[in-house]
């Protein structure tokens, strides 16, 4: 407040600042977005229609375009929700309990975000490969890991493993443990505790964790590319039949499957900038991802 | 875990119990469920990838990193994801600073779409990227007339590497310049100091940490990014082969302990640079309080 106060009874002094600077400024921003960032988006949609809109529904009911959908769905179904439930157990622990050993765990639960989509693939193919730690068991017992769909919902799985965690810990410290404690101490059980007390205190924040966390899991490449072994029909979610389609030389295939990828990161974008401005107050203070 | 315990724990550190006492339920449930989860999908693998290379033995390893071909992708990786973080910071700086400071329409839009970076599958913005660039795509054409070659070259891997870098060190230095003390550069006017002088020894100083935090998450996220890059890349081994694409051609040849090496090579000088990135960051930040 006084800050605002000072800060406005100064402005004659503050406005001998250049009018024009900030209109430059302003020009130059938008000239970057729109120079490094719109450009890209605007021609995934302008290649996909570039041969009509019926070239465009072609390429989305084709038979591995359907099946690349539903595998994708059936994926981030898998990998989302195990996250989630991750992400809210740890959570709990780390914000309402004081432990040895807090801040490994919490290094070890931010790993995934610095290793690379390739090396998440990676590890999964050293262990459950062929040649992979456990690879003679499973070819001897005939379960198939790598270049299934099992690997693929592994690997969707290490590579959004933070994000749920990382949306709840920060704001489940800030609000600490008073509200709960006080509920038990009127003697409410532990599961109507956190059911009536702690979600609704987090929805919004889980919420938005799970929107980023599923964002990320449908639209996953590197990770999945290395496990999935690229079986037209069977192993390619959307993005890999991107992939496929684009090495193909079929340009309108290719960014017609990108426009509904496209359309996934757009929806994202605006859900995710709605719960911003609604409820900034309940999302965590600090987000870096 | 008694009152006693409780008591003591705030002065005798060293016989504080493992975990303190609280009347909240289901410690034991959620670490559990943490703990084993974490075990499997993030420890084992992670296990796996830090003992897999050692199968060639030491002299093993060294030669499958000092092929001039994994060198050579190494050495482009990480230099490139340099060169386009430190672009990001002028960008960065540029974009906070406008979206914090002025009011203008559609400010509020195109803070939103800051983000897009981080909303785009890194394979959509890669074959974007590279329609764009490529010797007959919009910018591509352009760039080849006056004899540059954007896409299909190390520009274009740096390109792509600006595009995904540029929301971390934007997001980094939103919140400090929200909160950056008007009356510090009140003050500073006050006592005679123009925009320059305010912008140089005023607001840069007090930018310096979060922008360091913000390229590095740029760099980490560049070097292992392989989506946006390896459509526009080229993949010419020893010139525009980056490393993450290495780790899969060794992968498709069954060089397990080879993928391995190099993967395991990639972790640590990432974490390497960002041990002397937060270095950096804490002696700025020491000489910006003193």
């Amino acid at each position: 407040m006084t800050a605002a106060t000072t800060a406005s009874a100064a402005r004659p002094i503050s406005s001998v600042r250049l009018p024009g600077l900030a209109i430059l400024l302003v020009l130059a921003s938008a000239a970057v977005m729109a120079g490094l960032v719109l450009l890209p988006l605007f021609v995934v949609f302008h290649d996909a229609f570039a041969k009509g809109v019926g070239k465009y529904l072609d390429s989305i009911r084709d038979p591995d375009a359907i099946s690349a959908i539903k595998l994708t769905l059936l994926v981030a179904s898998i990998a989302v929700p195990l996250n989630a439930v991750f992400g809210v157990a740890a959570a709990w622990c780390i914000a309402k309990f004081e432990f040895r050993g807090k801040s490994a765990l919490l290094t070890l639960i931010d790993l995934p975000f610095s290793m690379s989509p390739v090396v998440s693939g990676l590890v999964w193919v050293l262990l459950f490969g062929a040649q992979g730690w456990f690879g003679t068991w499973l070819i001897d017992h005939d379960v198939k890991i790598i270049f299934a769909t099992t690997g693929l919902v592994l690997a969707t799985i290490l590579v959004t493993f933070p994000f749920v965690a990382r949306e709840l810990i920060p704001l489940m410290q800030d609000q600490g443990a008073d509200e709960e404690s006080a509920a038990l101490t009127l003697g409410a059980g532990g599961f109507t505790t956190f059911f009536r007390i702690t979600l609704p205190n987090i929805r919004w924040a889980l919420l938005y964790g799970v929107l980023l966390c599923n964002a990320r899991a449908m639209g996953e490449f590197g990770a999945v590319s290395v496990v999935s072994g690229h079986i037209r029909g069977l192993t390619t979610t959307l993005p890999l039949h991107v992939e496929v389609l684009y090495n193909d030389y079929d340009f309108v295939g290719a960014f017609a499957a990108a426009s509904l990828l496209a359309s996934l990161g757009l929806i994202t974008l605006v859900l995710k900038t709605g719960l911003e401005w609604r409820h900034a107050g309940e999302l965590a203070a600090n987000r870096r991802h | 875990m008694t009152a006693q315990a409780i008591l003591a724990s705030p002065t005798k550190a060293r016989r504080r119990p493992w975990v303190q006492h609280s009347i909240l339920p289901g410690f034991g449930l959620s670490l559990g469920i943490t703990l084993a989860y974490l075990g499997v999908i993030v420890v084992l693998p992670l296990v796996a990838l830090a003992i897999r290379p050692w199968e060639l033995g030491p002299a093993g390893v060294f030669h499958a990193l000092a092929a001039p071909r994994v060198l050579a992708a190494l050495k482009l990786s990480f230099g490139l994801s340099a060169l386009a973080a430190l672009l990001n910071a002028p960008l960065g700086v540029l974009l906070a600073w406008t979206l914090t400071r002025y009011q203008f329409p559609g400010r509020r839009i195109l803070d939103a779409l800051v983000d897009l970076p981080f909303a785009l599958p890194t394979a959509v913005a890669g074959i974007a990227l590279t329609a764009i660039y490529a010797p007959n795509g919009a910018l591509g054409a352009l760039a080849a007339k006056v004899g540059i070659k954007t896409a299909y070259s190390p520009l274009g891997i740096f390109i792509a590497l600006v595009f995904i870098g540029l929301p971390f060190v934007v997001r980094s230095l939103q919140p400090v310049l929200q909160e950056l003390d008007h009356e510090v550069e009140e003050a500073a006017t006050t006592l005679g100091a123009n925009s320059l002088q305010r912008a140089v020894r005023v607001i840069l100083p007090a930018l310096g940490p979060s922008l360091i935090s913000g390229i590095s998450l740029a760099f980490a996220r560049a070097v292992g990014e392989y989506g946006s890059v390896v459509f526009i890349a080229g993949n010419l081994p020893g010139k525009t082969e980056i490393a993450p694409l290495l780790i899969v051609i060794k992968l498709e040849s069954y060089d397990y302990a080879g993928a391995a090496a190099v993967g395991l090579a990639m972790v640590a000088i990432s974490f390497g640079s960002l041990v002397a990135i937060n270095g950096l960051q804490l002696m700025l930040a020491r000489r910006g309080r003193a």
